[in-house]
C-alpha cells in the first residue's frame, strides 16, 4: 500500500510538471461542448435530446486521446527497465499508474461536465446521473485503454493501433453510460445502469491489471 | 551465485551467441568484450530478465530468476543505457523514487551520494536542464547507495569524465571487496587493485 501511494505521488508529480497532460483532456472536452451546438444546432430541444450521448463521447475519446502516454515516456527514458526489474510488486505500480490516468481524465472530467451538460441543454435531472456514470464509467475505460497502451508501448506509432484495439471494449461502457443519462433526464430509475457499470469497474479492476503486467514484459522484452 | 546454462540467442538469422554457459562466483568482476554488434547488451538483458528472445537457463542461487523474481530483483542493481532519470523531476526526487524501486538502495544516503558523483548544489535543479554526463551521475548514484550483491551495468562510464570513471573504478573495487559481484560491458580497460578482471570475448564465443 505504502507503495502504490509513492507511485501514485510520483505519477501525480511528473504529471503536475506537465500541465498539458492536465488540459489537454479537458480543453477537448469542453470544446466538443463548444463546437457541436454551432456545428449542428443551437436550439435547445433538439440539443437536449443528444447530450447525453455527445458528453459520453467527448468523455470516452478524451480518455482514449490521452491513454496513449500512461506509459510512453517511462518507455523512452528507461523507467519502465527499472519498475521491471524492481522486486515490488507490478501490480500495485501499473495500477498506480490507471490511478493518475484516470484522474486527470475521468475524475477531473466528471467535475466539469455539468458544465457541459449546461452547454447542450442537458435537462437539469440528467445531471446527477452524469455525473455518476462518468465516475463509475471512466476507470473501466482507463484500465481497458492501459492494456493498449502497454500492448503497443514498444511500437513506434501505436497511436492507431490502440483505438483498434480498445475501442470495441470500450463500446459497452458507452452504451450503458450514455443510457444512463438518457433515463435519469426524463426521470426512469438509473440504478440498474449504474449497476451494471460498476459490475463492468469491478471485473476490469480484478482482471485488467494482470494484462497490463503482462502486456507491458512484452513489450519491453521483445 | 549467478549461473548461465547452455544460452542461445540469435538475432535478425544471425546467431549472436551459442552454448554459452558460466559461473559468476562471489567477489568477482566479469567483463563483457566484443564489437559492437555482438550483443553485450543483449546478453546483459537477458541476465537481468529484461529480455526473452533466447533459449538457456538463468539461475540465481540455483533457481531460475523467473521463477525466484523477487529475491533475484532485491538482489540486483541494473544500470543500462537509458538512465530512467526523468527530466521534469530533480536528482533528488529521481533517487528518491529509484530507492522505493529497489529497497536495496539507502534512502538516507541520497544528499552524500549525490555530493559524491559531484552534483552538490544541482540537487534542487530539474533534471532536463543538466548535461547529459551530469545527468549520467544521477543514474549512477544508485551504486552509491546500493546494497545489492550483485552489479550488472551496461556502458557505465559513456559520457562520464576521466575523473569520474576512476572514481567509479575505485567502487567498483569497493563493491568486489566486500564481496559483491559484478558483470559489466565497456571500451574502456578496467583496472582495479588486487584483482583480475574476467573477460568473455563474445567474439570468441561464436568460433
Amino acid at each position: 500500500m505504502n507503495f502504490f501511494l509513492a507511485a501514485l505521488r510520483r505519477d501525480l508529480l511528473l504529471t503536475f510538471r506537465r500541465r498539458n497532460d492536465i488540459i489537454n483532456p479537458l480543453a477537448f472536452f469542453l470544446m466538443v461542448g463548444i463546437l457541436f451546438p454551432l456545428g449542428v444546432s443551437p436550439e435547445a430541444s433538439f440539443l437536449s435530446q443528444l447530450a447525453p450521448g455527445v458528453i459520453w463521447v467527448a468523455a470516452l475519446l478524451a480518455s482514449l486521446l490521452s491513454v496513449d502516454g500512461i506509459f510512453r515516456s517511462d518507455f523512452d527514458d528507461g523507467s519502465l527497465e527499472h519498475m521491471l526489474v524492481s522486486p515490488q510488486p507490478l501490480l500495485l505500480l501499473v495500477l498506480a499508474k490507471v490511478t493518475n490516468h484516470w484522474l486527470i481524465s475521468g475524475f477531473c472530467l466528471a467535475l466539469v461536465s455539468p458544465i457541459l451538460a449546461l452547454m447542450l441543454f442537458l435537462p437539469s435531472e440528467g445531471i446527477k446521473p452524469l455525473i455518476f456514470s462518468l465516475l463509475l464509467g471512466t476507470p473501466t475505460l482507463s484500465l481497458i485503454g492501459a492494456i493498449g497502451a502497454a500492448l503497443t508501448v514498444g511500437l513506434r506509432k501505436g497511436g492507431i493501433l490502440i483505438s483498434l484495439l480498445v475501442l470495441p471494449l470500450y463500446i459497452p461502457v458507452l452504451i450503458f453510460g450514455a443510457s444512463s443519462v438518457q433515463a435519469g433526464s426524463i426521470g426512469l430509475p438509473i440504478q440498474g445502469y449504474l449497476a451494471l457499470l460498476a459490475a463492468m469497474l469491478a471485473l476490469s479492476l480484478v482482471l485488467a491489471p494482470f494484462a497490463i503486467v503482462a502486456a507491458l514484459k512484452i513489450s519491453v522484452r521483445s | 551465485m549467478l549461473e548461465i546454462k547452455n544460452l542461445f540467442c540469435e538475432r535478425d538469422e544471425r546467431t549472436l551467441f551459442e552454448g554459452l554457459s558460466f559461473i559468476l562466483n562471489q567477489s568477482e568482476v566479469l567483463q563483457i568484450e566484443g564489437q559492437n554488434g555482438s550483443g553485450k547488451t543483449t546478453l546483459l538483458r537477458i541476465l537481468c530478465g529484461l529480455s526473452d528472445a533466447f533459449e538457456g537457463e538463468v539461475l540465481w542461487h540455483g533457481k531460475n530468476i523467473e521463477e525466484d523474481r523477487e529475491n533475484f530483483y532485491q538482489a540486483l542493481l541494473y544500470v543500462g543505457h537509458l538512465s530512467g532519470v526523468k527530466g521534469t523531476l530533480t536528482a533528488e526526487e529521481n533517487l528518491a523514487w529509484m530507492s522505493q524501486l529497489d529497497p536495496s538502495l539507502n534512502q538516507i544516503n541520497i544528499p552524500e551520494a549525490l555530493e559524491k558523483v559531484g552534483l552538490y548544489g544541482y540537487e534542487d535543479i530539474p533534471c532536463h536542464t543538466l548535461s547529459a554526463g551530469q545527468q549520467r551521475r544521477v543514474g549512477l548514484a544508485r551504486l552509491y547507495l546500493s546494497s545489492a550483491p550483485l552489479w550488472i551495468l551496461d556502458e557505465p562510464f559513456t559520457a562520464l569524465d576521466k575523473k569520474g570513471v576512476a572514481e567509479k573504478e575505485v567502487l567498483i573495487a569497493q563493491h568486489v571487496q566486500a564481496g559483491g559481484s559484478i558483470i559489466l560491458t565497456t571500451h574502456h580497460n578496467l583496472s582495479i587493485p588486487d584483482k583480475e578482471v574476467r573477460c568473455l570475448n563474445l567474439d570468441d564465443a561464436l568460433t
